[in-house]
């Protein structure tokens, strides 16, 4: 894919010293290394957090999706200090797949995760992570779906990616994986013993909530203002945010966040084109991207954006997150039976990726992309 | 800085025009790299400069700034940069209330009347020094960007007496400039940040103006930029010049060319 092509190409650069851009000017660009501590910049070299890897572009450091072909599309990975919005699919069938996907992932590499919804409870979204496929196992996954080899560009390609693995070891735990990007299998659910392991903090609306007595202080819906002071609770506990500097390892917080936008949340932004909470979302959106720009997490937030009345709102929600991917599953719709798209489930579009420290991004030259969920995994294709 | 786009407008550091209103247009396309050149500008002209960033990092602008060849933190130890991290200070004034006036005061309101207080940061921020001896150059006030103010709640009309202030005391008083940068989406849906376009069209000198190419996505060019020099307060006798030129971001610089004659197709 042309993606892996660019980023062999870029590999090149970071390696040289560029001389002085400007002869008046005191500083001459230097290449330092893999840069640290995520969209921030600052702090030390932070290259040994499990389950990250630098990018190959300027070094910002990323993390997985659970999706190996996502973070493909993505210039790499999800660049941690970001925010990843994703635009439910109609009936939300494929999207919580996603959500599901970047939390097996976390547990996986270790990472530390708050998980967030108004709908279900966050301990029986983690009973339903899919199970990741270890190394020895997923050849074997491949050769039994018939993976389409007309379409080299599918999973296969992945293993270009594998070049710039830089990671150490894993400690010791029941899935010892040093590998960026795992593949999940989504017929059997997680084992039981990585769940243990697991360090996660849960947010279900219904049991936070309390019924309002006075107004609230910024006009935020209700549930947004105790999710944002929740969420800033992890981040100074879990240390993220550089506050106890003592610690020695470093972990990452994902940070999932269900249906950001939907009703059961208190918010009318999908009820009504004139709602009163206009700004209720886009508020919390950009106090959460100040949160996560702060520390080193990544947050990844579903919204039902079909859903939303009012179109200058989805305007605003897509410029104020950094990346944004739009689900469009076929059921339902006339396409489901046109011939051109009969062996995929759906349309996935990267809307937006971020330009972080740079004034260009990774963008991938294919726009046409689409999604089919076989027996076990999802995969995304290109070229139909 | 971009060497070339300082062609295309005609200015140098050296030579600068004064109480300017510049208004940086997006539409379907980031025009962010119209701020990092303008800042960059200003910074190697010797400009006193006050940046209120609502959208990104220090970090971010920083590690952009040393590829164009300016250091932000030796211009903010210096003086010479004043910088409104906004990322950073909500989080101060959203969870706690503020002991006093606070720039981002508007965060906590349900739909903020006015930006005072934020005017009153900048009106701080770029007063002349006491003691007759200016170390730099006129001041410049550089806001990125103002349409997510209206998604925090704040009204198109307040954007733009908040404008109009900056303009009467930057731009007419101390005879600075003032760069702003707004998202255009095009189509009519969102009618606060159209009359927020529209209304700032209507005062500036210099309107840059970014856009996605009609035909779509293309690795070699993209996009197109527009350029409009108008007068604002003059009656319009000679006709507003314009300019079109496509454009290609790269590494550490941007390629302007005519449209049709990218490098790419020649």
């Amino acid at each position: 894919m042309a993606a892996a092509a660019t980023c062999g190409a870029g590999a090149g650069s970071p390696g040289s010293v560029a001389a002085a851009v400007d002869r008046s000017s005191a500083t001459s660009f230097q290449r330092k290394g893999p840069r640290a501590g995520g969209a921030d910049g600052g702090g030390p070299r932070l290259v040994s957090i499990a389950g990250t890897r630098p990018s190959v572009r300027n070094g910002q450091l990323l993390v997985s999706t659970g999706l190996p072909a996502l973070d493909q599309l993505l210039g790499g990975g999800l660049a941690v200090g970001t925010v990843l919005l994703i635009e439910e699919d109609k009936y939300n069938i494929y999207s919580p797949l996603l959500f599901k996907y970047f939390l097996a992932e976390g547990i996986v590499s270790g990472h530390t995760l708050l998980v967030a919804s108004a709908r279900e409870h966050p301990a029986g979204i983690l009973q339903e992570l899919p199970a990741p496929l270890l190394d020895d196992s997923y050849e074997k996954e491949f050769d039994e779906d018939g993976c389409n080899h007309k379409t080299p560009d599918s999973s296969m390609k992945m293993k270009i990616a594998w070049r710039y693995q830089l990671l150490p070891k894993m400690e010791a735990g029941p899935v010892s994986s040093s590998r960026f990007g795992h593949y999940y299998d989504t017929s059997k659910k997680i084992p039981q013993e990585l769940l243990r392991t697991a360090k996660w903090h849960g947010f279900f609306l219904p049991e936070r909530i309390s019924p309002p007595l006075t107004v609230e202080p910024c006009h935020l819906t209700h549930g947004y203002m105790k999710l944002l002071e929740f969420i800033k609770k992890i981040v100074s506990e879990e240390g993220v945010d550089g506050s106890h500097p003592q610690k020695k390892t470093k972990n990452i917080l994902r940070i999932g966040i269900q249906s950001l936008g939907s009703p059961l949340w208190g918010d009318d932004a999908c009820c009504a084109e004139a709602c009163d909470d206009s700004h209720s979302l886009t508020k919390f959106l950009y106090v959460l991207r100040g949160l996560v720009r702060a520390s080193l997490s990544a947050c990844l937030v579903t919204v039902p954006a079909h859903l939303i009345q009012n179109k200058a709102i989805t305007a605003r929600v897509t410029s104020l997150s950094d990346t944004v991917v739009g689900l469009e599953s076929f059921v339902g719709s006339e396409r489901e039976t046109n011939p051109l798209y009969k062996d995929y489930h759906g349309l996935i579009h990267i809307r937006q990726i971020p330009r972080l420290n740079n004034l260009i991004c990774d963008e991938s030259d294919v726009k046409d992309l689409a999604f089919k969920l076989k027996r076990k995994l999802f995969t995304i294709e290109t070229g139909l | 800085m971009f060497p070339e786009l300082n062609n295309l407008l005609n200015i140098t550091p050296d030579k600068v025009e004064q109480g300017k209103l510049t208004l940086l247009c997006d539409a379907k396309t980031d025009g962010s790299f119209l701020v990092h050149h303008f800042l960059s500008f200003f910074l190697k002209a010797k400009c006193k400069v006050c940046f209120v960033a609502l959208v990104q990092s220090f970090s971010h602008y920083n590690i952009v700034g040393q590829k164009l060849g300016v250091s932000l933190t030796t211009a903010w130890e210096r003086g010479q940069l004043v910088f409104l991290e906004a990322l950073k200070t909500s989080l101060d004034i959203f969870f706690q209330t503020p002991a006093g006036p606070h720039p981002l005061q508007f965060l906590r309101e349900a739909s903020a009347r006015n930006l005072q207080p934020l005017y009153a940061f900048v009106q701080e921020a770029l007063k002349p020094e006491d003691g007759g001896e200016a170390t730099w150059r006129h001041p410049v006030l550089l806001v990125d960007d103002l349409s997510v103010l209206l998604s925090l709640g704040v009204r198109a009309v307040a954007v733009l007496d908040f404008i109009h202030y900056c303009r009467a005391t930057v731009c007419t008083e101390l005879k600075g400039n003032l760069v702003a940068l707004v998202h255009d989406s095009g189509d009519a849906a969102d009618e606060e940040n159209d009359l927020l376009v529209s209304g700032l069209s209507h005062q500036s000198h210099l309107i840059l103006r970014a856009e996605g190419l009609a035909t779509g996505f293309c690795k070699d060019v993209h996009g197109q930029l527009k350029v409009l020099w108008r007068r604002p307060s003059q009656a319009a006798a000679q006709r507003d010049r314009s300019l079109t030129y496509q454009y290609k971001i790269q590494d550490k610089t941007v390629s302007f060319f005519a449209k049709g004659l990218s490098p790419a197709v020649l």
